[in-house]
């Protein structure tokens, strides 16, 4: 089981002081989190994409690449890279290129974007966004297993000889999780590739949720990737937590009621009992976030959307601090408790690669078996 | 038979409200038009004013609250709708319209629904055939010919020779919904949320259309 937080990356006044951060400010304080959460002792750090004020992350890549040079052991991935209005081609070298820089410590989620405009922009028509998505990973999952590729589809120049570099590190594709808050042609999606499907559900109730995760569950068994239980669910969640679970309410609430999603709707009560977010002490985290087990199975990667709504930076590290020093650790421990043997742990380059390696020798020794007099050629 | 689900949407303001008013006398002369015909209504009242922060946060948070989920769904599961507005400059209240905004455009699709609306002077009638049907029609709802306006003297006049008083007005538009309705099977079939999710088409057949 993977922890880890991702961001969403927006530029937000600070409601408590009238305080707005620069872009420059901004982008500095993702990269102290990210620094942060490796200290901390979490597993992932997941940066947006957006291509409209008043959020930052624009180019994904080039960020985790500064991340990746300052840090040594965490997974760096994204919460989304934009499927839809990007080039395929350029996303399977953008991170393929990461993936050599990072020593294989990158994977990517695929979303379809937050605003409308984002498709016109980029020369897209968003009522196309559930077919660009598909078409544009079917080609992206081809770029990386196919050193040559003739390809041809409706929304991008065909490729002829086409060959994507720099090849993915040690010929393995970077683990691709599927992201999304209502299309069951998502999970659909996920499940037939074996992929990861993120069920991002910190501002919806847990209802909806279940439904996309158990739909994705019984399509990935049905393609033959394992079991309902074995396929490879992410999940959500926001948290603010003070020692004192009234310290934290106190604290939060200007944050919240002004908060650029959900400010000035539903009270924090309300909200709070609706959605996973906590407001309170570590224990009460601890507690939430157990639930999520039972509403969702076992699963592989949780991620927390702790830098938003203002919040300054100071805030922040006091909030991973906790975070990593008193939440994760018991999590870790709970969940590990009653997690079936067969129920995958989170995806990471080293165990894939192990993964790999272990089929390819059952293939040769059953291609050996098989054919015990013939000469047996193994590509790799 | 099973019970056909008439469900009343009124976004009247006031208690007592005029527009519930209306609402009721439409939702009792359609019960009573089909027991006629022998059949039973089970008939479900959506206060809007009671979910007036739900439907604003929905707005704000994309999601609806427990309260408004559940007259979401008695509307989405309704054989017929009947739909009573209060009129506000010149058109539809703003709760009303929201509360349909807030709603699946496929909800109401091939849904009989009967509009009616309240006003204080009878110089508005015409709100309902340029504001609240086109609503529906843009919701696909079979909206039934006769929209009932009750302006504040209507409660107390009996009609002329050119105009039915508000009493007739009421039974034949209610006579439209009930002749609709048990020209139909009760309960329009539906498909809940969990089943909607599972008719995933499949992703081979997905990329077969786009020819990838």
């Amino acid at each position: 089981m993977q922890f880890g937080i991702f961001s969403v990356g927006d530029v937000t006044t600070d409601p408590t002081t009238g305080r707005t951060p620069s872009e420059h400010e901004r982008i500095k304080a993702m990269v102290a989190i990210a620094r942060k959460a490796e200290e901390v002792g979490l597993d992932v750090f997941a940066t947006g994409e957006h291509h409209n004020p008043p959020f930052v992350p624009s180019s994904p890549t080039t960020m985790l690449g500064y991340i990746a040079a300052q840090t040594e052991r965490i997974i760096l991935s994204t919460s989304t890279t934009l499927i839809t209005t990007n080039d395929p081609v350029k996303i399977a070298e953008d991170f393929a290129m990461l993936q050599h820089l990072a020593e294989g410590r990158v994977d990517v989620m695929m979303g379809r974007g937050n605003t409308g405009p984002v498709y016109p922009w980029f020369g897209k028509d968003i009522r196309q966004g559930i077919p660009l998505a598909i078409e544009n990973y079917a080609l992206l999952h081809q770029l990386w297993r196919e050193e040559v590729v003739d390809w041809q589809g409706r929304f991008r120049t065909p490729l002829q000889g086409f060959t994507s570099t720099p090849r993915p590190l040690d010929d393995l594709p970077p683990f691709v999780w599927h992201g999304s808050i209502r299309s069951p042609e998502i999970a659909e999606q996920a499940a037939y590739y074996g992929d990861g499907f993120f069920a991002n559900n910190i501002f919806w109730p847990k209802e909806h949720f279940r439904k996309l995760v158990n739909l994705y569950r019984e399509r990935y068994a049905h393609y033959g990737h394992g079991t309902p239980e074995q396929a490879i669910v992410g999940l959500g969640g926001q948290v603010f937590m003070r020692k004192n679970s009234q310290d934290a309410v106190r604290e939060f609430r200007p944050y919240f009621d002004n908060a650029p999603v959900y400010g000035h709707g539903p009270s924090l009560e309300e909200f709070t009992e609706q959605t996973p977010l906590t407001v309170g002490s570590p224990q009460e985290v601890i507690e939430k976030t157990l639930t999520f087990r039972e509403t969702f199975g076992d699963y592989q990667r949780q991620l927390f959307l702790m830098d938003h709504a203002g919040l300054p930076l100071k805030t922040v590290l006091e909030q991973l601090d906790l975070l990593g020093e008193e939440v994760v650790p018991v999590l870790r421990e709970e969940f590990a408790k009653g997690r079936p043997a067969e129920v995958p742990e989170g995806p990471t380059h080293a165990a894939l690669l192990a993964a790999r390696d272990e089929k390819a020798a059952e293939t040769v020794g059953e291609q050996a078996g098989e054919n015990e007099n013939e000469k047996v050629e193994v590509s790799k | 038979m099973s019970a056909y689900k008439l469900v009343v949407v009124s976004a009247g303001l006031s208690k007592p409200s005029s527009t519930r008013l209306l609402a009721d006398r439409l939702a009792d002369s359609t019960v009573r038009q089909l027991a006629l015909a022998g059949r039973e209504v089970e008939v479900t009242v959506v206060e809007l004013r009671d979910l007036a922060v739900e439907i604003a946060n929905n707005f704000v948070t994309g999601f609806p609250g427990a309260a408004l989920r559940g007259a979401i769904e008695a509307v989405t599961e309704a054989d017929g709708l009947i739909a009573v507005t209060p009129i506000f400059t010149a058109s539809y209240s703003g709760l009303f319209k929201s509360f349909f905004d807030v709603i699946d455009h496929d909800a109401l699709t091939g849904k009989p629904v009967l509009i009616a609306a309240t006003g204080g002077t009878p110089r508005h009638s015409l709100a309902l055939e340029h504001a609240v049907r086109p609503l529906f029609g843009y919701l696909r709802a079979v909206v039934l010919p006769t929209a009932v306006y009750a302006a504040t003297d209507d409660w107390g006049a009996a009609g002329d020779g050119l105009t039915d008083g508000l009493p007739r007005r009421i039974d034949r538009a209610a006579g439209e919904l009930a002749a609709l309705l048990s020209g139909r099977g009760s309960a329009a079939p539906t498909v809940p949320e969990q089943a909607a999710a599972e008719q995933v088409v499949p992703f081979a057949q997905q990329l077969a259309a786009l020819r990838v």
